[in-house]
């Protein structure tokens, strides 16, 4: 299928993701969101493809929301046209999504970088969430998952301020994995996610949606949730190849069933 | 257009000329300004593979304007919006950038020297850290480099006696690359400078960048950064040439990429 703003292909098992409108900073207007979740879903429904690795074109992953689009917009038109909602459908990709960011992670550019699983970044990236100098505020998730992963105090400051949070301290506070130089970000972005897609496929799946749900249930019924997918994958090939090669002393063959 | 420095590139060699020959080319705002500015215009054109500071006239700089300086001045604030940027750019700036010192480099002066990462000085020239005799601190990174430089003991001797330190001194110290005659002063400069941008200039960034990063990470982190590195150097043109100039038994020609 082909896009407008964004490019698609496929290394071995890894699916990639790229923003590609670099001469406004990979902004992210209306299109651009229902584009990249519809190459989400389509890896995510692809047997090739066990890893996606989402990444920007240019300086910037992506300098925020595309704002000339909504200068004129009100409450009722948003309403109805109700556009976050294909940010909700990115929660529900089940393969794990490795964002390579580098330059300006800005607005809504944060909040898709947030919406992935791990995140690798260039030296030199600023992360921040400006919408508060526009009046509004962040919209697609922003206040709530930078909240979840640092807290309210540092949240507030964050999102009240608007300022630019360094790479150095996203690391300190969990926002990314990795700090890499800019020259290799695509290189060792690759090398993680190429490492993720030679573990079983199932218990990778099965993890993701188990850490998930650490974030919104409370602690009894996540241990509950866990178990299941414990014993779920009692039920793969992958969990007896593993096993046996275990006692075998050999590396295992997985394949994903 | 610059209005208090002058700005020119010739042979891959950005000059930038602090050009207030009336105050010893002491800072003002506007030159707080322009130099960030000009170290800015260098870093992003190609062409400069080298950058050099100098002074007009009879000095190198003679620091922070006193004539401007009255009860009302928030230091901090003038730190924080103009001098900090200002060395901020130079710090952070890829290509190798040289300070040729004559005449005084006093106060703010001798900070920015002490920025840059080579210190040319004519025999007819000092340092001085000036702020002690006027109740200061040295600012503008002084101590941050001077500590780096030369130590701590060190360091606050130079900052509390605040006494000239001539060139054979200062080379001694390590503060001084070389030291040259005063009548061939702007052609020794001229030299080492295209002998720099005549270097493997993608190399010289990456030493830069290494050693820079050698100051915050553990030894093992250190490594990895390394590697990444040399990863990235022994992509460049500038490395396949130096071996294949090698094997012909010829000068390399290095083009900086």
């Amino acid at each position: 299928m082909a896009f407008e703003f964004i490019e698609t292909s496929k290394q071995s098992y890894i699916g990639l993701v790229e923003l590609n409108r670099p001469k406004q900073y990979n902004a992210l207007n209306r299109t651009m969101v229902r584009e990249i979740v519809e190459a989400l879903e389509n890896f995510d429904r692809d047997e090739d493809i066990r890893v996606i690795v989402m990444s920007g074109r240019g300086n910037a992953f992506s300098a925020g929301a595309d704002i000339d689009e909504m200068a004129y917009d009100d409450s009722i038109k948003l309403e109805l046209l109700n556009q976050f909602a294909d940010w909700d459908r990115i929660s529900l990709i089940k393969k794990p999504i490795i964002g390579a960011v580098q330059g300006f992670v800005f607005g809504g550019g944060f909040e898709l970088a947030l919406s992935c699983d791990m995140l690798i970044s260039a030296e030199g990236t600023e992360f921040c969430f400006p919408e508060v100098t526009l009046g509004v505020m962040p919209g697609a998730g922003g206040t709530q998952r930078l909240t979840k992963l640092v807290g309210r105090t540092k949240a507030l400051e964050w999102i009240w301020t608007g300022n630019r949070i360094k790479a150095k301290e996203a690391l300190q506070y969990g926002i990314i994995n990795k700090i890499v130089q800019r020259e290799v970000l695509m290189e060792e972005t690759l090398k993680i996610a190429s490492s993720i897609s030679n573990q079983p496929p199932l218990a990778i799946r099965l993890i993701k949606e188990s850490v998930s749900k650490a974030v919104d249930y409370s602690l009894y019924e996540g241990m509950q949730y866990e178990r299941k997918n414990f014993y779920l994958l009692f039920s793969s090939e992958d969990q007896k190849e593993g096993m046996q090669a275990f006692v075998e002393k050999r590396k295992p063959q997985f394949k994903g069933q | 257009m610059y209005e208090t420095i002058e700005y020119v590139v010739a042979n891959n060699v950005c000059t930038i000329l602090l050009n207030r020959p009336d105050s010893l080319n002491a800072f003002t705002a506007n030159m707080n300004r322009e130099l960030q500015q000009a170290i800015k215009q260098a870093e992003k054109d190609s062409n400069v593979r080298c950058i050099v500071i100098k002074g007009a006239g009879k000095g190198f700089c003679s620091g922070q304007d006193l004539s401007t300086v009255d009860k009302s001045m928030d230091h901090g604030e003038v730190l924080t919006t103009l001098y900090g940027p200002m060395v901020k750019q130079i710090y952070n700036c890829e290509k190798p950038i040289i300070a040729g010192v004559h005449g005084a480099a006093a106060g703010a002066g001798f900070s920015l020297a002490l920025a840059c990462d080579f210190r040319i000085m004519a025999e007819k020239s000092f340092f001085l850290n000036a702020f002690v005799h006027v109740g200061l601190i040295p600012d503008s990174g002084n101590l941050f480099f001077l500590k780096q430089l030369v130590g701590n003991a060190k360091a606050l001797e130079i900052s509390v006696l605040g006494e000239r330190i001539l060139p054979n001194e200062a080379l001694a110290l390590g503060l001084a690359t070389k030291v040259v005659a005063n009548e061939t002063f702007d052609e020794e400069v001229a030299l080492f400078a295209e002998k720099v941008a005549n270097l493997p200039t993608k190399a010289i960034s990456l030493m830069k960048r290494t050693l820079r990063a050698a100051d915050e990470l553990s030894f093992e982190e250190f490594l990895a950064y390394e590697a990444q590195g040399q990863r990235i150097a022994g992509l460049t043109k500038d490395h396949r040439e130096g071996v294949q100039a090698f094997t012909e038994k010829r000068k390399p020609i290095f083009v900086g990429d």
